[in-house]
C-alpha cells in the first residue's frame, strides 16, 4: 500500500523515490535490465540498443516539447548534428570516440540553441514550422557539404574501450544503459529544481512566468540547448553503435517518429519517453514478425507489410491523441492508482 | 493555527510613508482606443492603495504598465527600491527582480504544477541553481531547494492552504486558485504587491478571508499593496488611499472619505449604475 506515507523532513519529502513500493519497482526494473543481455539473443539486443538510444533522444525532445511546450520538428536534424559531429571528429581529427561523443553533445546544444532563436517571436505551429526549416537546412547542409561525404555514408572505426569493441551489441548495451540512467537522473532532477520548473511554467503560462521573474526568452533558448544536448547524445551514440552514418536516418520522418514517441509515451513525462521509445521500436518489429509468419499462408503479405506498418503507426498516434493525450505514462499511472486502493477501487 | 512567519516577507528598504511608485503622465492607447489618458499618481510605502472604476476604465491596463506587460506611448513610471528605476523601460522579468509581484484578474497559474511548485516558482528570482547543478542535484541546488521550501511553508501557513499543498493547481476550486495565486506573488518576497481583483467571484466568507490575509500582509509585514476591487464595501474598509479611474483618466485620488465625497466620482458611479 502506498497510502499514508509521510515524511518528517523537507529533504525526505523532496527525495526522488519517496515510497517503498516505488523503490522496489525501480530495483526490479534495474535488475531486469542488468540480467537481460545475458539471456537475450543478438536480435533482441539490437532492439534493446535501439530502445536505449531512442529513449535518450526522446527524453531530449520531451524536455523541449513536452516540458517547455516548444514543438520541434528539428529532432532528426539535431540528431544528425550529433551523429556527424561525433563521426567527423573521430575520422578527421582523430579525437577519441568518448570525447567525440561529449563534444557532439555540446555542439548539438549550441546548434539547437541557435535554431531556438525564432522562439523569441514564434509560438506553437509557427515555431514548429521554423524548426522544420532548421531540419531542412541541416539536411541540406549535410548533403551539400564536402566535409560530410554528402549522400555517401561515413564509416567510423568501432569505438574501443580497453580493447573491447563497444559497437558489438552486447557491449554497447552497457554503455547505452549507463548513459540512459544518467539522462533519466539528470532530467528528473532538472524538473524539481529552478530551471526545470521555469521550463514547465513557460509551457503552462508564459506571461505569468515572465511576470514572476523568468527571463522567458533566455529560458526557451536554454530549453533548446539542454534538449539538443541529449538529442545530440543519442545521435552520437547511433553513429558509434552503427559505425556508419548516413543522412537518410535523420530526415523529417525521424522528427515525426520522435514526436510520436513522446505523444504516445506521454508529453512532459521522463518515464513516458522510455515507454514511447519501447513501443515505437517494438511495434514495427512485431508487425514485421507477424507479417513474415503469415507470408506462407498469405503470399501477398510480403508486399503489404510496409503499408500495414505505416497505417498502424498513423492509427496509433491518432488513437492516442484522441483517447489518451497524456500517453502511456498516464495509463500506467491509472493502473497504479487502481491497484493502490485495491480491493476498494471502483 | 498559524505558527507565525519566520522570514522577512517585505523586501522594500523604504520607510513607511516614503514615496515608492510614481506614475507620471502615462497615456496608453490600442489603435483608436485610449486605455489610459495622462494618468499620474503616487503610491507610498506600506499603504494599501485601491484602484477603482467602472469596467473598461483602464485599471488592469495601468497594472500592466507597472509590471512591464504594456508599454505606454507617453509618460513614465518610476519605482524606488533604494535606487530609482524607470519601470517603463524595463522588461517584466526585470521588474519582478525589483520585488514587484502581482496576481491576475483571470487566474494565470501554472495549471499542471502542484501548489508547492507554483509557489516555488515564485521564488525563482531568489534561486541560484543552474541547469548543471539542478540536473545533477548536487550540493547547493539541493540545499537551496530545502531552504526555500521553508519560506514557502511559511506562506502556506499564512494563507491556510496546508491541506492542498501537493495538489495539482488545475484541479482546485476557483477560490483556492485565487488564494494560491496570492501565495505565488508573496513567494517573490515582494517590495510591492499588486492584486487585480483578488476577490472577484467569491462569496462573502471567502472575501473576508482574503481581506484578512491582505490586512495581515500589510499590517504585520508592511508590504505596500495596490489592489483593484469592485466591492466598494471592501475597498472603503481596507484601503488607505483610493484612486478612481474613468475612461482612462484619474477622476479621484485621496482617502476613502475624500473620494466618496468627490462629485465627479459620484457622477461616474451613478452613470454606471444608470447604464446597468
Ligand atoms: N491588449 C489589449 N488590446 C486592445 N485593447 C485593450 C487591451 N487591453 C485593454 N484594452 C482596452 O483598454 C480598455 C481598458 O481595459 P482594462 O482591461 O484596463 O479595463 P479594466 O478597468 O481593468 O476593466 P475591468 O473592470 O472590466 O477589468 C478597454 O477598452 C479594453 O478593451
Ligand atoms: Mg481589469
Amino acid at each position: 500500500m502506498e497510502s499514508g506515507v509521510f515524511h518528517s523532513s523537507y529533504q525526505a519529502d523532496m527525495g526522488l523515490r519517496p515510497t517503498p513500493l516505488m523503490r522496489i519497482r525501480l530495483i526490479v526494473v534495474l535488475v531486469a535490465a542488468v540480467v537481460f543481455p545475458f539471456f537475450a539473443n543478438n536480435y533482441q539486443l539490437t532492439l534493446a540498443n535501439q530502445i536505449l538510444i531512442a529513449s535518450i533522444g526522446a527524453i531530449g525532445l520531451n524536455i523541449l516539447t513536452g516540458f517547455t511546450g516548444q514543438i520541434s520538428l528539428g529532432q532528426g536534424g539535431f540528431m544528425a548534428i550529433g551523429a556527424y559531429s561525433s563521426a567527423l571528429l573521430v575520422i578527421n581529427l582523430g579525437v577519441p570516440w568518448w570525447l567525440s561523443v561529449l563534444l557532439a553533445c555540446v555542439i548539438t546544444a549550441i546548434v539547437g540553441g541557435f535554431f531556438g532563436l525564432p522562439s523569441l517571436r514564434l509560438k506553437g505551429l509557427y515555431l514548429a514550422i521554423a524548426t522544420l526549416a532548421a531540419q531542412q537546412i541541416i539536411e541540406w547542409g549535410i548533403i551539400r557539404s564536402p566535409l560530410t561525404g554528402g549522400v555517401e555514408a561515413l564509416v567510423v572505426d568501432p569505438p574501443l574501450l580497453f580493447g573491447i569493441n563497444l559497437s558489438r551489441d552486447f557491449n554497447f548495451y552497457w554503455l547505452g544503459l549507463i548513459l540512459l540512467i544518467g539522462t533519466v537522473l539528470f532530467a528528473v532532477n532538472l524538473f524539481r529544481t529552478k530551471v526545470g520548473r521555469a521550463f514547465i511554467a513557460i509551457r503552462d503560462q508564459d506571461i505569468a512566468a515572465e511576470v514572476m521573474g523568468v527571463n522567458v526568452f533566455r529560458y526557451k533558448l536554454l530549453a533548446f540547448a539542454t534538449s539538443s544536448f541529449f538529442v545530440g547524445l543519442s545521435g552520437a551514440l547511433l553513429a558509434q553503435y552503427r559505425t556508419i552514418v548516413s543522412f537518410d536516418r535523420f530526415t523529417i520522418e525521424t522528427s515525426i517518429t520522435y514526436l510520436a514517441i513522446i505523444i504516445i509515451g506521454g508529453l512532459g513525462s521522463v518515464s513516458g519517453s522510455i515507454y514511447g521509445a519501447i513501443f515505437m521500436t517494438l511495434l514495427p518489429a512485431v508487425l514485421t514478425n507477424i507479417g513474415s509468419a503469415l507470408e506462407n499462408t498469405i503470399p501477398q503479405m510480403a508486399g503489404l507489410i510496409p503499408f500495414v506498418r505505416k497505417a498502424v503507426f498513423g492509427l496509433t498516434i491518432i488513437l492516442f491523441l484522441i483517447f489518451e493525450p497524456e500517453g502511456l505514462a498516464k495509463i500506467w499511472r491509472d493502473i497504479k492508482d487502481y491497484f493502490r486502493l485495491w480491493p476498494f477501487s471502483y | 493555527m498559524s505558527r507565525g512567519f519566520s522570514h522577512v516577507l517585505n523586501s522594500s528598504p523604504l520607510q513607511p510613508g516614503d514615496t515608492q511608485l510614481i506614475v507620471n503622465n502615462v497615456s496608453l492607447s490600442f489603435g483608436g482606443v485610449k486605455a489610459l489618458h495622462e494618468v499620474s499618481l503616487k503610491v507610498q510605502q506600506s499603504e494599501i492603495a485601491a484602484i477603482i472604476g467602472p469596467n473598461g476604465a483602464g485599471k488592469t491596463s495601468l497594472l500592466n504598465c507597472i509590471s512591464g506587460l504594456y508599454h505606454p506611448q507617453v509618460g513614465e513610471i518610476r519605482y524606488r527600491n533604494g535606487k530609482e528605476h524607470i519601470l517603463t523601460s524595463l522588461k517584466p522579468y526585470q521588474i519582478a527582480k525589483l520585488g514587484v509581484a502581482r496576481s491576475f484578474q483571470n487566474i494565470e497559474l501554472f495549471k499542471h504544477m502542484s501548489v508547492l511548485d507554483n509557489l516555488m516558482l515564485g521564488r525563482h528570482v531568489h534561486l541560484k541553481s543552474s541547469v548543471f547543478s539542478g540536473g545533477l542535484f548536487w550540493g547547493r541546488a539541493q540545499r537551496e531547494e530545502i531552504a526555500h521550501r521553508k519560506f514557502i511553508e511559511d506562506i502556506i501557513d499564512l494563507l491556510e492552504i496546508e491541506a492542498i499543498r501537493k495538489q495539482q493547481v488545475g484541479t482546485l476550486s476557483y477560490g483556492l486558485q485565487k488564494r494560491v495565486e496570492l501565495g505565488r506573488a508573496l513567494a517573490l518576497q515582494p517590495s510591492m504587491l499588486i492584486l487585480d481583483e483578488p476577490m472577484a467571484g467569491m462569496n462573502a466568507e471567502e472575501k473576508e478571508d482574503i481581506a484578512r490575509f491582505i490586512l495581515d500582509i500589510n499590517e504585520e509585514h508592511g508590504v505596500t499593496i495596490i489592489i483593484i476591487e469592485h466591492d466598494m464595501g471592501v475597498v472603503m474598509d481596507i484601503s488607505d488611499h483610493v484612486i478612481v479611474l474613468d475612461f482612462g483618466s484619474v477622476i479621484g485620488d485621496g482617502t476613502p472619505d475624500e473620494v466618496q465625497r468627490n462629485p465627479q466620482v459620484i457622477a461616474a458611479y451613478l452613470g454606471e449604475s444608470k447604464h446597468g
